[in-house]
């Protein structure tokens, strides 16, 4: 089947979503992040390996971490970065899309990390390189509307392993507004390849898609029944914007329904571990008490983080066609 | 398919010939320390730094992020950690590595122990010295020089016990 992420020997070109990659690439993704880790407390923090290389940083949606790391990442790859604040520039002046991708090919772009509202706009800029045969050009998703956020799906699983060391028995419970989330759906389809065998869904029915029980996914509305026993639980922020709408009454409702207390991080597995994308909402999916406390891995997540996105960047960099 | 020539040097004769090299020339050594480069060096590295009781000085270092042929092949499929837990700061460092050819590992190697401190000196030692070079990179010990056809590689492989096995294997295509 014709992925456009994958060259024609089957390497990664482009990463926009976890869906469909091959376990091996997943797996090489981890071990080379797992090198990568050790290089930040060095002397020297980089490496030489994407030297003389430039990475355009596309934020045509706002994120100040996401593109943080991102650009440390690439800065400990010794690459150049630029970046580009999309929304006060050309879009705004009218400009399309594959237009802006063209004008910053020809000042010689070796990469564009991409974050986009809409669902989709990383494929199409990948799709149009690949069709106007700029093959030497790099595509990563950094997030694109509700489809895949495949770099955090990806520090989510290096996170587990870290923790977990073997997929294949683990109970994991991805928990809150999964309707709206890439990073549950980058999770689910990651999750999945690597062979975990109990993967839920726990949220209110206003916030679950459909089509869950196709992915292989367990749905609970209780909470305190879908936590029952896991091993993983990843928490998904609250986005403020859906209180507005007829989604959720509101956040102490939502708290008192589907916030993890202490008391529901006691139903899961004694040495389970507690995780979320951030920005956290401290007291409206998560309890400060377990957002500090000792089953809480999210720093750890930061940290790993810039191993993923170093070993996605120099993996993707290194692949041409 | 990869043939083993019966030709190929005995490892654990020419281990011995370089063990005794790397003692005397350490001798009145302050700051030694032993690092190994990925695989067959660090197996040497660990044969090493134990008969001359190192082993808090041991490291093990992998150069696929500081290769000079990244651009052409890509990312190594099979990276390991690189680990060196004591400091580099002037220590002397015996870089040791299974067989020596063009060089080019060699310069990778010092660049990443650059990138670890400053030290006061950086040895190589390497188990077989194939000739080839396409750098200015000489060893300080070598167990044996040897030569190997083009469009063939001297493979160092550990066997069971830890028992070190050279074989020539022809290149891939």
């Amino acid at each position: 089947m014709y992925n456009p992420q994958l060259n024609k020997n089957g390497e990664l070109r482009h990463l926009i979503t976890t869906e469909g990659l091959p376990k091996a690439i997943l797996n090489h993704i981890l071990d080379t992040a797992s090198s990568f880790v050790s290089i930040s407390d060095r002397e020297v923090k980089k490496v030489p390996l994407m030297r003389g290389k430039s990475v355009f940083n596309l934020f045509f949606e706002n994120s100040t971490r996401t593109r943080t790391t991102f650009e440390i990442a690439a800065k400990r790859l010794s690459a150049d970065v630029i970046n580009l604040n999309i929304q006060a520039s050309s879009t705004a002046k009218g400009e399309s899309l594959l237009d802006t991708i063209d004008n910053l090919a020809a000042m010689h772009a070796d990469m564009f990390v991409v974050r986009h509202a809409q669902s989709g706009a990383p494929y199409l800029i990948a799709e149009h390189l690949i069709r106007t045969g700029q093959n030497h050009v790099h595509v990563v998703n950094a997030g694109d509307g509700r489809h895949a956020h495949p770099t955090q799906g990806l520090l989510d699983m290096y996170t587990i392993r870290h923790y977990k060391q073997d997929f294949t028995n683990l109970r994991v419970a991805i928990v809150g507004d999964i309707l709206h989330s890439r990073v549950a759906r980058s999770d689910i389809h990651a999750l999945t390849t690597l062979g975990v065998p109990e993967v839920r869904a726990v949220g209110p029915a206003t916030l679950l898609p459909g089509g869950l029980e196709q992915m292989g996914v367990r749905v609970f509305n209780n909470i305190d029944e879908g936590l029952k026993d896991v091993d993983v639980i990843i928490m998904l922020r609250l986005q403020n914007e859906r209180m507005s709408g007829a989604l959720l009454p509101s956040a102490q409702e939502y708290f008192k329904s589907y916030g993890l207390t202490p008391e529901r991080l006691a139903l899961a597995k004694p040495d389970a571990i507690v995780m979320h994308p951030g920005p956290m909402n401290r007291g409206v999916e998560i309890d400060s008490a377990v957002a500090d406390g000792p089953q809480a891995v999210i720093l750890s997540q930061v940290t790993f983080g810039i191993a993923v996105r170093m070993a996605v960047m120099s993996i993707l960099a290194g692949n041409q066609g | 398919m990869s043939h083993t020539n019966p030709s190929a040097p005995d490892a654990e004769a020419l281990y011995r010939a370089l063990l005794d090299q790397v003692r005397a020339g350490l001798a009145g050594v302050a700051d030694a320390a032993i690092v190994g480069i990925h695989s067959g060096g660090a197996w040497l590295a660990d044969r090493l730094a134990r008969d001359l009781g190192l082993t808090s000085r041991l490291g093990s270092i992998d150069v696929s992020f500081y290769r000079d042929d990244y651009a052409k092949k890509g990312l190594h499929p099979d990276v390991k950690p690189t680990h060196i837990g004591f400091s580099v700061d002037g220590a002397t460092i015996v870089l040791v590595d299974d067989v020596l050819f063009t060089g080019r590992t060699t310069r990778a190697a010092i660049n990443v122990l650059f990138d670890y401190g400053r030290p006061e000196r950086i040895l190589l030692a390497a188990l077989v010295d194939r000739g080839g070079r396409q750098l200015p990179v000489a060893a300080d010990f070598v167990g044996a020089h040897v030569q190997v056809e083009r469009g063939q590689s001297l493979a160092l492989a550990r066997a069971a016990g830890d028992r070190l096995v050279l074989t020539v294997e022809e290149d891939h295509v």
